[in-house]
């Protein structure tokens, strides 16, 4: 039997997602028995695939390179899991949101808080720009499965990969699944 | 005392005249889910999670709905509290709440101990469909105490309840209306200037949420007590306290 096609990818979040992925332990080689992962930041593969069965979405669109990668990844993607409370809900990253402009954010982080003297990023093509708000993935594409959590507990993760591996339907519910936080 | 037959959810129950559909569902063991009831205190019928369904007795006319916590049981009633439509209602609710401040669980004092993440998982909220108002909202820490965060307040009036009908200081209230309307203490100065506060802490007690906490409390730190309001109550109306 072919293998399942799993992807990754890391959006505006702080990677805590991911560790808690890898938080996983043992049960991370029975998973790679049982899928290929063909797109994440644990692998070095600099574009995303075709035919990718199942991604797990770490984080919030904030950003231009967020926003084509999402579109990419629900083009090429059977199954998107917003994986984590910044894909389910835009959490921390979303926080900037009632503050100001993009542009008066960076002047205050970067100028007015900076201990050093200092200019806001802005290299074209290398640093992509902010959104001027900060979205879960949903508000952009469509997503079929939300994994809350902020980490997503590892019990929580296997158990969701679990149930998707034998073919259960993925509505998930009760504590132990979707508490935010 | 005249006791009172109706059926909730085809169950056949007795109550006494006065109780409301919550009171008799409580006791008969069926399960409505509430936020911004609080045993102790006045039902105001703010948060609307309770609603329950009254059948109408006429296919012509649709079923009535109404928030269990303030509608008398009449004689001969038909309640259902877990219609699939009041199923959807409730989660639309819940999913309001969360779209319009800025509830984020992962730095809230009250995860883990928060009556409005509880809800959320009995409706099975995985995901909020309404897009977030993102509301600038004022953090007042000017009490030497405790601090109140509009970021997490639901509007459930819990606090200005239990000040009002407990403590008698009436320091918290309303101000503002529909999106705009805030928790204030007393005419809208900060709480560190309200001199009607007690500083008894009832306010902390009663809050479901993040809203109103313990100066100090760090993220997932802020655990209460509910039912020490209910045990004031219970013994000022039995008079426990005199003679």
């Amino acid at each position: 039997m072919d293998r399942l096609t799993l992807a990754t990818i890391w959006l505006g979040g702080c990677s805590g997602c991911h560790m808690s992925f890898l938080d996983m332990d043992e049960w991370l080689i029975a998973l790679a028995e049982r899928v290929e992962v063909v797109y994440s930041p644990f692998a070095d593969v600099k574009t995303y695939p075709d035919n990718v069965h199942v991604a797990l979405i770490e984080g919030a669109i904030a950003n231009d390179d967020h926003l084509k990668l999402i579109q990419q990844a629900r083009r090429c993607t059977d199954l998107l899991i917003a994986f984590g409370d910044c894909a389910v809900t835009g959490n921390v990253t979303a926080l900037r949101n009632p503050l100001s402009s993009v542009q008066d954010i960076l002047q205050y982080v970067y100028v007015e808080a900076s201990d050093i003297e200092n200019t806001p990023p802005d290299e074209a093509g290398i640093v992509p720009p902010l959104l001027d708000r900060v979205v879960p993935v949903h508000a952009v594409v469509p997503v079929d499965v939300y994994l809350p959590g902020c980490p997503p507990p590892a019990d929580r993760i296997r158990a969701v990969l679990e149930r998707l591996l034998v073919g259960e339907a993925l509505q998930l519910a009760g504590r132990e699944l979707i508490k935010f936080g | 005392m005249t006791v009172k037959t109706l059926t909730i959810d085809d169950k056949l129950v007795s109550a006494r005249e006065q109780d409301t559909i919550l009171d008799v569902a409580r006791e008969s063991g069926i399960p409505i889910p509430t936020l911004c009831h609080l045993d102790g205190v006045k039902d105001v019928g703010a948060c609307r999670l309770c609603l329950v369904e009254i059948a109408s007795g006429s296919p012509d006319r649709p079923n009535r709905l109404q928030p269990a916590c303030v509608t008398k049981v009449v004689e001969g009633m038909v309640v259902y509290t877990a219609t699939e439509r009041l199923k959807k209602y409730r989660r639309m609710i819940v999913e309001l709440l969360f779209s319009e401040r800025n509830h984020i669980c992962s730095v809230c004092v009250a995860n883990g101990h928060c009556e409005l993440q509880d809800i959320a998982i009995t409706v099975g909220m995985d995901h909020v469909r309404y897009e977030y108002v993102s509301p600038l909202c004022e953090v007042d820490i000017t009490h030497g105490l405790f601090g109140v965060d509009q970021n997490r307040c639901i509007l459930c009036t819990r606090c200005v309840r239990v000040c009002d009908e407990i403590e008698g200081a009436h320091t918290w209230d309303v101000a503002g209306r529909g999106i705009g309307a805030r928790v204030i203490t007393d005419l809208h100065q900060s709480w560190g200037e309200a001199r009607s506060c007690t500083s008894c802490g009832k306010c902390v007690l009663a809050c479901p949420t993040g809203a109103i906490f313990r100066q100090g409390a760090t993220v997932a730190e802020m655990d209460r007590d509910r039912s020490r309001l209910s045990v004031l109550m219970t013994a000022r109306e039995k008079r426990e306290w005199i003679g």
